[in-house]
């Protein structure tokens, strides 16, 4: 759900891939012209026969597919005591995990019986980790590593910040061990990586409420499951970059090398894996973002770290506590994001520093590990360096002033957020979703195939039309066809901004340097945090969930933008110019059509990113497949139902990422 | 299926101990902490937290006597309702303090399985049911009568409702007929859904501060009542087995006796946590004020108890005998 760094290659998608022989693509202006007509179509065609064939289905109302998985899940349920499987092997794993988990927290974050306090204190974590920071990343990141854990401490919830990076680091070393090897072999082998892919695609769309419940039956409640639910999120992006990575070592580089005799290994080892290191690095850190943001989800089935208290303000409406520990997700974010980054970087930068000396760097390593040595004694024999009460409190002030400041502004502006959401519902929101939702379902899989085909070809057709069987399988059209809706409406919102926002800080470092640290806090921060503050403004409605997507998927989006903009050569920039093109015209005429293909790559993301909002925007009043979700979590009779709309959604996101990356395939070599 | 705690503990400790080998730091003048006093033979208390306020309070109480009184060692686990159930089986949870019906759930965990069983209820009474805003009551006394619904209809169009009056339902995991409801009384209603607990509350919440028109789906013991008394609007009363059909019901949601569920491993294991839960009983003004104390004063849920537990020794005695 979430990433930091500039570049989400944690697309849901294959490579795209342009194969030769492809019918050749039609000039633009049909492409429109056609794309209009079928708009034509569909209007006459809901125009005369709204309402009818829209497959609704009541809430409580259960198709039988629906029911057989709830059936399922029972016979799983009865049939997980005796079985030697379940008991020896996922029973090992599990309390393997839980163990390890355990035992890092009663080394770090917990009290460690009999003592009242965890076996180092806060003083020697933090030392611990600055020393980390300066022997991976440099001097830089160990201020940034050293003051962010500090800061965990002084807003209050030291030992819940340290569980969530022990649960976040857990997942992440499974996720390395297993997808490396993952990415090679996916490199290596068009067969393996044809598997994989699918099944990636489905970790990364399927919502993680559709899992908690069969993960807990299997892994059991607490820590356990929680690593496994982060993992199955947060594996996808590793395998799919390191396999990007060694794919794209130069050929001349490999042919060079295996002409002088190398052997695969040798390749792989001396050649490939180095070369690919730092897109390695790259996938790694998303795996780490990637994981962060389930953290919040993971607290509901006793997971340790910091989604329990954001979830416990959540019940009490206490936006301040939310904000806190929504800001230490934050501070964990960028810091993770900004030290895996440094730590990518630094062999390559010290390599052409001239002013590196390796001595200097073994005497810093060893006097730090020294003074962090001393850092854990001191924690294990003094309480003031054990219990990070004893760090001075801003939490509860910075709550109070947060609380404080998000009532002033709802108070202030709810009257006039009220009346944008009705504008916009009423005049634009309302009307779209009828058209998709109250007609035919024949009618619309037609349009949705026409256009798959129009824009991408047959292949994206194809896909459309198993996604599209799909939905109608599960039983959910009009549900998938109200979430579509609200998708489709929230990425071109989304896109509307990205283009704004994107070519202003692509223009300007000043605008980069002031908005990227909020780009980051809003992909990071829970959104738990902020649909309180969304609801008092917006209501319960379908626009509020629009509005949480935005938040999150807006900044993915600018960033991509501002990277195309800045892409584009100034050279050509400054030859708009001198022939006089005023700004407006070196925008439009310049710079937007030369960043087509960031633009095309920044709306598939942007609309993957909306849709993992679905289920948060079914909280809010988004109803559709993400209440839906909810509900199968929440009622043990709507499971199948709630596993159901979580394929639907899956299928929605496949036929999406599929039509856009063919789109852009298409664009890209025009 | 679990092998027992007590081996993950010990290689939890162990990983714990080998990485301060390695770390080669000895250290530890620390004291150790004093050994809780009271009887040892309690021993973990594993209690569900399910996620509302009022549910965290009973819990709270009741962790902090078994604490305090019994030296039971009491770990709360955040649970939602059907996590907690499966977890009786595992033995990951021997308590559910307070469960609101939850009929199928019964069928599956105390019938089938045999993993759980029912200790009595705790007390509180649970009303399910159609809310207004208390405004709204005083603005328009009659519509406190289901039958007078359809005439205020148009006040509650919203841009979610289609043309239709809203009736706004909320958390996911309460059971609701509303959409039968709706159609068998003939109302010229549709049901919107909130989505959770904390969209419905600010609902209301704006609905009271804006003087705006809400109609809703709320529940009793619930804090926000205290901050923002809503009122009750009538239905055809319940009668026994007019909800029997879900598709034809025409009647109010039942008053749900609130009730304790256990872990039959727990029930069997003569822990004197399990007297004191079959013991427990509390009103829901008891119940509102813990909840009152966590939710509007901003208390650790640990200290409300305690705040509750030290003003009400007699009750708190009641149940220990």
């Amino acid at each position: 759900m979430t990433t930091v760094a500039e570049r989400p290659a944690a697309s849901a998608a294959p490579e795209p891939p342009p194969a030769p022989g492809q019918p050749k693509p039609e000039p633009v202006r049909r492409t429109g012209l056609v794309l209009a007509a079928i708009l034509g179509i569909w209007v006459l065609g809901w125009l005369f026969l709204q309402g009818s064939a829209t497959l609704p289905l009541g809430r409580a109302t259960l198709t039988d597919f629906q029911a057989k998985l709830n059936d399922l899940r029972d016979a799983f349920d009865a049939a997980r005591d005796g079985n030697f499987f379940l008991e020896y092997v996922v029973g090992g794993i599990s309390d393997g995990l839980e163990a390890f988990v355990v035992g890092a927290q009663d080394l770090l974050s917990q009290a460690a019986f009999p003592r009242p306090v965890p076996e180092i204190g806060w003083l020697g974590v933090v030392a611990i980790g600055a020393w980390i920071a300066y022997a991976l990343a440099g001097l830089r990141s160990t201020i940034l590593v050293g003051a962010s854990l500090v800061s965990f401490g002084v807003l209050g919830y030291w030992s819940e910040s340290i569980d969530l990076l022990i649960v976040t680091f857990t997942a992440v070393l499974i996720a390395v061990a297993i997808g490396i090897p993952l990415g090679i072999a996916m490199a290596r082998s068009r067969v393996v990586t044809a598997v994989v892919t699918p099944i990636l695609d489905v970790m990364q769309t399927m919502p993680s409420f559709v899992y908690l419940l069969p993960l807990v039956l299997l892994f059991s409640i607490g820590p356990s499951a929680a690593v496994m639910a982060t993992l199955i999120y947060a594996l996808p992006p590793v395998v799919r970059i390191t396999a990007h990575g060694l794919r794209t070592v130069a050929a001349s580089t490999i042919e060079a090398t295996t002409s002088m005799g190398s052997t695969k290994a040798q390749l792989l080892r001396k050649v490939q894996l180095p070369m690919a290191k730092r897109t390695i690095i790259v996938g790694v850190n998303q795996t780490m973002m990637a994981a962060l943001s389930i953290a919040t989800i993971a607290a509901l089935i006793d997971g340790p770290g910091l989604g329990e208290p954001v979830i416990e303000a959540l019940q009490t409406l206490d936006i301040g506590a939310a904000f806190v520990s929504g800001l230490a997700i934050v501070i964990m974010a960028i810091m993770l994001d900004r030290t895996t980054t440094a730590a990518s970087q630094r062999a390559e930068a010290e390599r052409r520093s001239a002013r590196y000396d390796p001595r200097r760097r073994r005497i810093g390593l060893v006097g730090g590990s020294v003074l962090a040595a001393v850092c854990v004694y001191l924690s294990r024999s003094y309480l003031w360096a054990a219990d990070p009460s004893n760090l001075p409190d801003l939490g509860r002030p910075l709550a109070e002033a947060a609380g404080a400041a998000t009532d002033w502004f709802t108070d202030t502006f709810s009257g006039v957020t009220g009346a944008i959401k009705d504008g916009f519902t009423y005049g634009l929101l309302n009307p779209f979703q009828s058209l998709l939702a109250d007609s035919p379902w024949w009618l619309v899989a037609a349009v949705l195939l026409a256009v798959a085909f129009v824009l991408g070809g047959w292949r994206p057709a194809a896909s459309t039309a198993v996604c599209l069987a799909v939905i109608l399988a599960v039983g959910l059209w009009q549900d998938s066809m109200v979430t579509l809706t609200m998708t489709l409406v929230a990425t071109v919102l989304v896109m509307a901004l990205a283009v704004v926002f994107g070519v202003w800080m692509g223009r300007s470092k000043g605008a980069d340097t002031a908005l990227r640290p909020l780009l980051d806090a809003g992909q990071t921060i829970p959104p738990f945090v902020y649909l309180v503050p969304a609801l008092a403004l917006f209501g319960t409605s379908r626009f509020t969930a629009i509005v949480a997507a935005i938040v999150y998927a807006g900044p993915a989006a600018i960033k991509l933008v501002a990277d195309g903009i800045r892409g584009v050569s100034p050279t050509t920039v400054e030859a708009a110019e001198s022939a006089g093109s005023s700004t407006l015209q070196v925008i439009t005429k310049v710079q937007l059509p030369m960043a087509r293909s960031a633009l095309v790559l920044a709306s598939n993301q942007g609309l993957l990113y909306v849709l993992s909002m679905v289920v948060i925007g079914g909280l809010v009043g988004g109803g559709a497949l993400g209440y839906t979700v909810v509900s199968g979590f929440s009622q043990a009779q709507l499971f199948g139902k709630g596993l159901a709309a979580g394929i639907a959604i899956v299928a929605l996101g496949i036929m999406l990422d599929r039509i856009t990356q063919h789109t852009a395939a298409r664009q890209g070599r025009r | 299926m679990r092998t027992g705690r007590s081996r993950v503990r010990g290689l939890a400790a162990l990983i714990a101990a080998g990485s301060l080998v390695v770390s080669g730091c000895g250290g530890g003048d620390i004291e150790d902490s004093a050994a809780p006093e009271g009887g040892a033979d309690c021993g973990d208390f594993d209690m569900a937290i399910n996620p509302w306020v009022g549910y965290e309070a009973s819990a709270h109480v009741v962790g902090y006597v078994a604490a305090t009184e019994l030296g039971c060692n009491v770990e709360y686990k955040s649970l939602k309702e059907e996590v907690a159930w499966q977890g009786f089986g595992s033995g990951e949870v021997d308590v559910v303090i307070e469960n609101w019906g939850h009929e199928d759930l019964k069928q599956t965990y105390i019938e089938e399985q045999g993993t759980a069983q029912d200790a009595g209820p705790n007390g509180n009474m649970g009303v399910i049911g159609w809310y207004v805003p208390p405004w709204m009551a005083e603005e328009y006394p009659d519509i406190t009568d289901w039958q007078n619904l359809n005439k205020y209809a148009d006040l509650f169009v919203t841009s979610e409702s289609g043309g239709k009056g809203q009736l706004l339902d909320g958390d996911p995991s309460f059971v609701t007929n509303d959409e039968a409801l709706v159609a068998n009384l003939g109302l010229n209603f549709t049901v919107v859904y909130a989505g959770s607990e904390p969209a419905l509350i600010q609902a209301f919440r704006s609905a009271e501060e804006n003087r705006t028109p809400l109609l809703g789906y709320f529940y009793d013991p619930q804090w926000f009542l205290s901050e923002v008394p809503l009122v009750k609007v009538d239905l055809p009363p319940y009668t026994d087995g007019c909800d029997a059909d879900p598709a034809a019901v025409a009647c109010d949601y039942p008053q749900y006796i609130l009730d304790k569920i256990v872990a039959t491993d727990f029930a069997e294991s003569g822990s004197p946590a399990y007297d004191l839960v079959e013991a427990f009983e509390w009103t829901n003004e008891d119940q509102n004020i813990v909840a009152r104390y966590i939710a509007e004063d901003g208390m650790d849920p640990e200290d409300a108890a305690q705040k509750w537990v030290e003003d009400n020794p007699d009750i708190v005695q009641g149940w220990l005998d």
